[in-house]
């Protein structure tokens, strides 16, 4: 490691034990690193926005290429401005409701293709007399069972009481064994830390 | 005589040499007719060019295809690769805009200098190692947008019925029809939280998510948000909302400002309250981490779109003693919020929550028509698998989407 790399990985590895500190208790050095993580994010979000939105997106499609329907967005934009005043403080409410609007309507195509058509085609499986068949029917019964769970204008008494409670018991073994993969997700990113922070050490003491 | 000298020169030859000098002639012959043939047959051009709009695109894109020439797949002297060559004008310069390999007979020209409703003319090159052949012009082609993307219709028959079966649904509850809505645990403990808070004269921490302000989810939130806020400017308890996205916070400052003056309080909104903190993911979840040590709310809300930081924020929470209520549409987040919260929404109950809570008859009917609209789906599934059961194919393929 050239003095330079011990330097930066120095740094590294005094934020990485500052953040660990919280651990035992709020403390001065974990609201340094919480304060210094959280300025360096929102000033390269802001010059990155600066540069992917303001500059192209309205410096360059306007001034330099004369694309003048950017104009109309642009407006939208200078209207969220005019929260800061009294009187003009419902016009950024129009572009609210045009950014919402829009984005919404992009969404519900998006939705109905992903979550209604793929997943009907996923769990769509002829039936047969097999093992993989048995696996179809326990899936599509699961499916039907937490389908019937998410009925929330009907009450959940008697058959469809129950046929939803085994809905909510296949969400619970789903979660559950997502959850054990992802533990197993966030201790591997442990294991990586700790081995920086060993190297860091055994470089700066040796071993 | 000299016929005679010929006789002797030949005659002279053993039977050995007189087979090596034919067999130099038969090889002599052979590679001067294969040279010959090689030098006279031309490489052949591909053929059959045809181009066309792409279809179900905003325009800028013309597809092209060919049949390949003859020589393609030669080892000696074949293709290499086909070029793609456009022009503006049948006369025009033909410029290279685009190769492809040997053997592929399509090419999408999606050239950012194509301008729609302009005419275009397009030459394929078959291009060898020491030659070329072109075939014949195509043209004219115009690219187009178009409006309907015909490959999605299934999506939008199936988006047009669902919207249809909702507006019933909402038109019912409009003219009085008796909506019933089953409990929510999470959601009746709202108030509660809310109470408690107030009690112990704590803020309440609300934290929409990182997801954008035109998501499902995020809109959900906002809905709660403002049950929340009312309940606040109530009790005139403190609240605080970190937000992820500006236009977020800008919503949220909506949101809960039309709360309080609802309820009459608009003396209290205090804007600073309701503040954006960071675009990026660990830094937002560290700065809320410590928002929670140092506030102390004593409730906290967990509404919207949430991903790896999830536990984090339940965790801390929870070591905060907070009572803690959670949301999100994200399946991989919710069991996180099961381990760390008091009450979490699963799901779908996150968008039924604010119908729950504002006892809106459209928001109620909107529920209703989203339960029809379940009820459809496991009828379809119920339709699906019998006829892939019976061996018919064609259901399904209703739901076949060419994106």
């Amino acid at each position: 490691m050239t003095t330079v790399e011990l330097l930066w990985n120095g740094l590294a590895a005094f934020l990485t034990l500052c953040i660990f500190s919280f651990l035992y208790k709020d403390n001065p050095f974990y609201k340094f690193a919480e304060q210094l993580v959280a300025g360096v994010a929102l000033g390269y979000w802001t010059m990155l926005l600066y540069h992917t939105t303001f500059t192209d997106k309205v410096l360059i499609p306007i001034f330099q290429q004369g694309k003048l329907h950017y104009i109309l967005p642009t407006i939208m934009g200078i209207m969220m401005w005019t929260r800061f005043s009294k009187k003009l403080a419902y016009l950024s409410r129009i572009a609210i409701a045009f950014y919402i609007g829009v984005g919404t309507g992009v969404a519900l195509p998006l939705y109905m293709y992903n979550y209604v058509f793929r997943q009907l085609q996923a769990t769509v499986v002829p039936l047969q007399f097999s093992w993989l068949g048995l696996n179809s029917l326990l899936m599509v019964s699961f499916v039907t069972c937490t389908l019937f769970y998410f009925f929330f204008s009907k009450e959940h008494k008697g058959t469809f009481g129950g046929l939803s409670k085994v809905g909510i018991y296949t969400l619970m073994a789903g979660f559950g064994a997502s959850f054990g993969l992802t533990v197993m997700g966030r201790v591997a990113l442990l294991v990586q830390r700790i081995i920086f922070l060993r190297e860091y050490f055994i470089a700066l003491f040796g071993s | 005589m000299g016929h005679s000298q010929k006789e002797s020169v030949w005659g002279s030859c053993n039977l050995f040499s007189r087979k090596a000098i034919l067999f130099s002639l038969t090889l002599l012959v052979f590679f001067n007719f294969h040279l010959k043939d090689t030098q006279a047959h031309p490489l052949s051009p591909p053929t059959e060019l045809f181009a066309q709009d792409t279809p179900n695109d905003h325009g800028k894109s013309i597809s092209l295809n060919w049949n390949l020439s003859p020589d393609d797949g030669k080892v000696e002297g074949g293709v290499l690769s086909y070029e793609i060559l456009r022009s503006t004008g049948l006369q025009g310069v033909f410029e290279v805009v685009g190769s492809v390999p040997a053997g592929t007979k399509e090419f999408t020209d999606q050239d950012t200098a194509l301008v729609n409703s302009h005419n275009y003319y397009y030459k394929s090159r078959a291009v060898a190692v020491t030659d070329s052949a072109v075939s014949e012009i195509f043209g004219p082609v115009t690219p187009s947008g178009q409006w309907f993307h015909t490959g999605k219709t299934s999506v939008f028959v199936a988006t047009l019925l669902f919207c249809l079966i909702i507006i019933v649904a909402i038109s019912y509850a409009k003219r009085g029809g008796k909506l019933y809505i089953r409990p929510l645990a999470g959601i009746n403990a709202v108030d509660e939280a809310i109470g408690r808070a107030t009690e112990m004269g704590q803020p309440i921490l609300f934290v929409p998510g990182l997801g954008e302000a035109y998501e499902v989810a995020t809109i959900a939130a906002f809905t709660i948000l403002g049950r929340v806020a009312r309940k606040t400017a109530e009790y005139q308890s403190r609240l605080i909302v970190p937000a992820y996205y500006p236009m977020v916070m800008v919503v949220s400052q909506e949101v809960v400002k039309s709360a309080y003056m609802d309820v009459g309080r608009p003396d209290i909104y205090n804007e600073k309250d309701i503040f954006f903190v960071t675009q990026e993911q660990f830094p937002y979840a560290a700065a809320v981490n410590g928002i929670m040590l140092r506030e102390r709310p004593a409730a906290n809300f967990y509404l919207g779109k949430f991903y790896a930081e999830s536990l984090m924020l339940a965790e801390t929470g929870f070591l905060a003693g907070s009572i803690q209520i959670a949301g999100t549409d994200e399946p991989i987040q919710i069991p996180f919020f099961v381990a760390a919260c008091d009450y979490v929404l699963i799901g779908e109950e996150l968008y039924a929550a604010s119908a729950y809570l504002s006892r809106d008859p459209v928001q109620l009917g909107t529920l209703k028509g989203q339960d029809w609209n379940k009820l459809a789906i496991v009828i379809l599934v119920g339709l699906g698998i019998l006829t892939a059961t019976l061996g018919f194919a064609w259901f399904i393929n209703l739901f076949n989407v060419n994106i």
